[in-house]
């Protein structure tokens, strides 16, 4: 029986992992590439030198912190799909503070005071929808996909606009950017000569510290046992609604801070496309995390290897930036499929009667003939 | 209707044996049914039953034995495989598409109506009225099945199954979600359609059992224990074969304890889920050290009764006194906290979060008190001991209190919650329903329970429709018609009859 299940759990994987390398290599042959050059570089080339290595962790960053905000969404009953936009607004706010305060704040103060501010952002904007669900019943799915559109679009009008770095003006370029960032407000380098920051640091602390919320207090309970069973929760004396605002916010903290994590570590300004899709690639890796701060940053760092050596692929094997996407696509759907095997007891008992082959009608197991 | 199945004349189960991680959950079963014949299972929860039935119904392969028909041995290896020889199982939850017409419900099933492109609507429109009219099941093929009550969605369930071709009916406790009278009318059309048909019919209710079975067959931890003829034996020599010992239901011992009022409501008015006044004007009073029951026909406000006293429906006027303040209109967290405790009538999503552990749903309502938690930190240690006490002391059965608590069966999980209410000693306790559809030992051990805590000096408002429940355990009775009490017997003057005239609304004197 429990050869089987070992068995069963090495079958599953092992097809699922033919599948995904099947389908991409079928895709990547159509388009003239060679799938097994393809592969290579994606899971070994960035692992090749210490600044590969680092991209990894550089893009698992803002995944962490947008994955931990929905884990804490979803775990409390509200479907948080804004993070995109709580993040831009996080990087407005974060941008804003930096450069609008008196200039020669020192470094321990600028820098915390941004990264409140990139918080501040997103958990106001995402408390939008947290209050229009708990005081209207507006289904939060749809507002907050609505919110990221205001929220992409008062980006850019900020960043072509008000916002807009000054030099860009001068020089007649126009590229829609914020000015630069002050030295205080940058987040200091881990790894001398790579892109990898301290918010690596912040956002393992922050997973050990959701953990902590959730499971071992008062209000983590409450956040979800209003999350898992809405009824009981009320019957128990906790306010959902109350419940619902709260983990909207903090969601949004956290995609805004990612925000701001991005802007103070990686690009020390407010440029377009920076989000670069984290806020959605966040609800995957929270999901594929089991909405659970161990599981979050594990997926985290895969995410990050598959992003950046779809960058590298891209470069040394030539194969086009949109095929790398399908890749990516083909390789998630894979193994939340497997995934899905792996836990079904149904699908196991289906898989177990196949290969006993039917045993025939005669008792297999001693019943005792008392 | 489909005549190529081979008539059922015997059934029968030899040495079914099957084997789950841990338990063995039947053990060399052996049963038979004849055509026209009303086979009665019973057990407490967890005896096997519903493994036995899931090995039958073609869900489960047992590890050993034979299932034979007509003398033959077959092998259901899928549950259409058992529908194929015409054995059909109706669940204890419905499985009906709410918003389909009952038509629709049954056609889903029926894969020969369904032509490329195209669904014999009328085809299966007329089978219904068919086996309708044949079986005295009357419905009405057109309506939604929302728009149906709890009766007669179970209607539409027997004709779904007998649509199928089923002449051998598996009812999985089929009247646990009835009303009283819902259930003498299932009762007796299903003693009409046995002439035909083979019946096993799996219940807690003893009554239920004489009324309706010819044999009966008594499952404990997996094996059969007793089968014989139903007739030659009482009630209470079921139930004492049932849980291994004698059950005595206890009864209040009658001694007026008599205290102050704890609880009342006055006036209130309280409107209902669809908008129309549920309670109208009503008035009650609990006293310390009383058992009040509350009898009634459900659906005249008993639910909306509940809920407003708890905190959890708004009072539109009328007041709430709990303890001498006036709490109406107040949380149901300022509720818990002055005393109140509340078993409610749902209890697999409102009694208990069924993902959270049992230990965390003991704690549910206590999360916060210096007990279970400093400041916002849980106290994990004291939340695990906590549990293991409990679980000792009111006789939960679960693997282990890290379990989940949907995942106990439906006796269990309303310890967990009697538990929980009780260890709180609430100064009165609004009991909803507390026995319906547990078996005979847990509800020994419940009623035992609420008359502890009356001893203890608490209210208990008891809201039941089983009126055996009420007169053996309240010290008085009140009658709730269309959301008003109509009338407030002592026990020692209250019949049956007398409770029944006064449920359908008739006063008496």
């Amino acid at each position: 029986m429990n050869s089987f299940k070992l068995g069963y759990i090495s079958g599953v994987i092992l097809l699922a992992a033919l599948a995904a390398a099947g389908t991409g290599a079928l895709v990547l042959t159509a388009v003239g590439a060679s799938p097994l050059a393809t592969y290579v570089t994606i899971f070994t080339g960035p692992f090749k030198d210490m600044f590969g290595f680092t991209e990894i962790l550089v893009r698992a960053v803002p995944l962490i912190l947008v994955a931990l905000g929905i884990a804490i969404s979803f775990r409390s009953g509200i479907i948080n799909i804004g993070a995109e936009g709580q993040m831009l607004m996080g990087i407005l706010a974060a941008t804003a503070t930096a450069l609008y305060l008196p200039a020669g704040l020192p470094h321990l103060v600028l820098l915390p005071l941004v990264l409140i501010a990139g918080a501040a952002g997103g958990g106001l904007w995402a408390s939008i929808a947290g209050l229009l669900r708990a005081r209207l019943g507006v289904n939060e799915i749809l507002s907050t996909v609505m919110l990221n559109y205001i929220a992409a679009q008062f980006y850019t009008f900020l960043l072509r606009g008000p916002m807009i770095d000054p030099g860009e003006l001068e020089t007649g370029s126009g590229t829609p950017q914020s000015m630069r960032l002050p030295h205080s407000a940058w987040l200091g380098r881990l790894v001398p000569g790579t892109r990898l920051h301290m918010g690596l640091v912040l956002a393992l602390v922050l997973a050990a510290a959701v953990y902590f919320l959730l499971w071992r207090t008062t209000w983590g309970f409450r956040l979800r046992a209003a999350g898992a069973e809405a009824k009981a929760a009320r019957y128990a004396g906790i306010s959902v609604e109350r419940s619902l605002v709260t983990a909207m916010a903090l969601s949004g903290a956290f995609a805004g801070l990612a925000g701001a994590v991005e802007v103070t570590g990686v690009h020390h300004r407010a440029i377009e496309n920076i989000s670069s899709g984290y806020g959605f690639a966040g609800i995957v890796v929270a999901l594929f995390g089991a909405l659970h701060p161990a599981g979050i940053v594990p997926a985290a760092v895969f995410f990050g290897l598959l992003l950046v050596g779809a960058d590298m692929t891209q470069r040394s094997a030539g194969v086009p930036a949109n095929m790398i996407l399908v890749l990516q696509g083909v390789i998630i759907l894979a193994i939340v499929s497997a995934k899905m095997y792996l836990n079904n007891a149904y699908a196991q008992e289906r898989v177990r009667r196949f290969f006993a082959r039917r045993p025939a009608l005669e008792p297999t197991q001693p019943g005792g003939k008392s | 209707m489909k005549t190529a199945v081979e008539p059922i004349r015997e059934l029968k189960l030899a040495g079914i044996t099957k084997r789950f991680p841990g338990i063995l959950a039947c053990n060399n079963i052996a049963l038979e049914v004849r055509r026209g014949e009303v086979l009665a299972l019973v057990g407490e929860n967890g005896a096997g039953k519903s493994t036995l039935m899931n090995i039958l119904a073609g869900l489960y392969q047992p590890d050993s034995g034979t299932i034979s028909l007509n003398g033959q041995p077959v092998r259901f290896h899928d549950p259409n495989d058992a529908y194929a020889r015409g054995i059909g199982m109706v669940h204890q939850n419905f499985m009906l598409v709410p918003n389909m017409t009952v038509t629709e419900n049954v056609a889903l099933g029926l894969k020969r109506l369904h032509r490329f492109m195209r669904l014999d609507l009328k085809d299966a429109r007329r089978m219904i009225l068919e086996v309708s009219a044949r079986h005295e099941l009357p419905v009405n093929p057109d309506a939604y099945v929302w728009q149906l009550s709890v009766g007669e969605q179970q209607r539409v369930e027997l004709i779904k199954t007998l649509c199928f071709g089923a002449q051998l009916l598996i009812l999985d406790e089929p009247t646990s979600a009835l009303t009283p009278q819902e259930t003498d009318d299932l009762i007796d059309r299903l003693k009409r359609m046995s002439a035909e048909l083979s019946i096993i019919f799996i219940s807690h209710k003893l009554n239920e059992v004489k009324a309706l079975s010819s044999r009966v067959a008594i499952l404990r931890h997996g094996a059969v224990v007793f089968n014989g003829v139903t007739a030659d034996h009482s009630p209470a020599d079921l139930a004492a074969l049932m849980t291994g010992r004698e059950v005595v239901l206890p009864r209040n011992e009658g001694l007026d304890l008599g205290g102050a009022a704890i609880l009342s409501a006055r006036g209130l008015q309280v409107r209902g889920d669809r908008g129309h006044l549920a309670l109208d004007g009503l008035e009650l009073t609990l006293h310390a050290g009383e058992i009040l029951g509350l009898a009634g026909v459900s659906g005249n406000g008993q639910r909306e009764l509940a809920e407003a006293l708890t905190g959890l429906r708004p009072v539109e006027s009328g007041t709430v006194t709990l303890l001498d303040r006036d709490l109406t209109n107040r949380s149901p967290a300022v509720m818990i906290a002055a005393g109140l405790g509340y078993i409610p009538e749902d209890r697999h999503h409102e009694g208990i979060v069924p993902s959270f552990s049992v230990k965390e749903n003991l704690v549910l309502k206590d999360i916060g008190t210096r007990k279970f938690s400093f400041g916002c930190l849980l106290r994990l240690r004291e939340i695990a001991r906590n549990a293991e006490h409990l679980k000792a002391r009111y006789d939960i059965r679960c693997s282990s209190t890290a379990a989940a608590g949907g995942s106990l069966s439906g006796g269990n999980i309303q310890k967990v919650i009697l538990a929980r209410e009780l260890a709180r000693e609430p100064k009165a306790l609004v009991a909803v329903y507390p026995t319906r559809g547990v078996d005979m030992g847990a509800q020994e051990f419940i009623h035992a329970q609420l008359l502890a805590r009356r001893r203890a000096g608490g209210g208990v408002l008891l809201i039941s429709e089983e009126l055996e429940e009420i007169m053996n355990l309240s010290d008085r009775i009140a009658v709730i018609y269309k959301g008003r009490i109509l009338k407030v017997v002592p026990s020692l003057e209250a019949t049956r009859e007398r409770l029944g005239l006064l449920m359908a609304g008739v006063a008496d004197e």
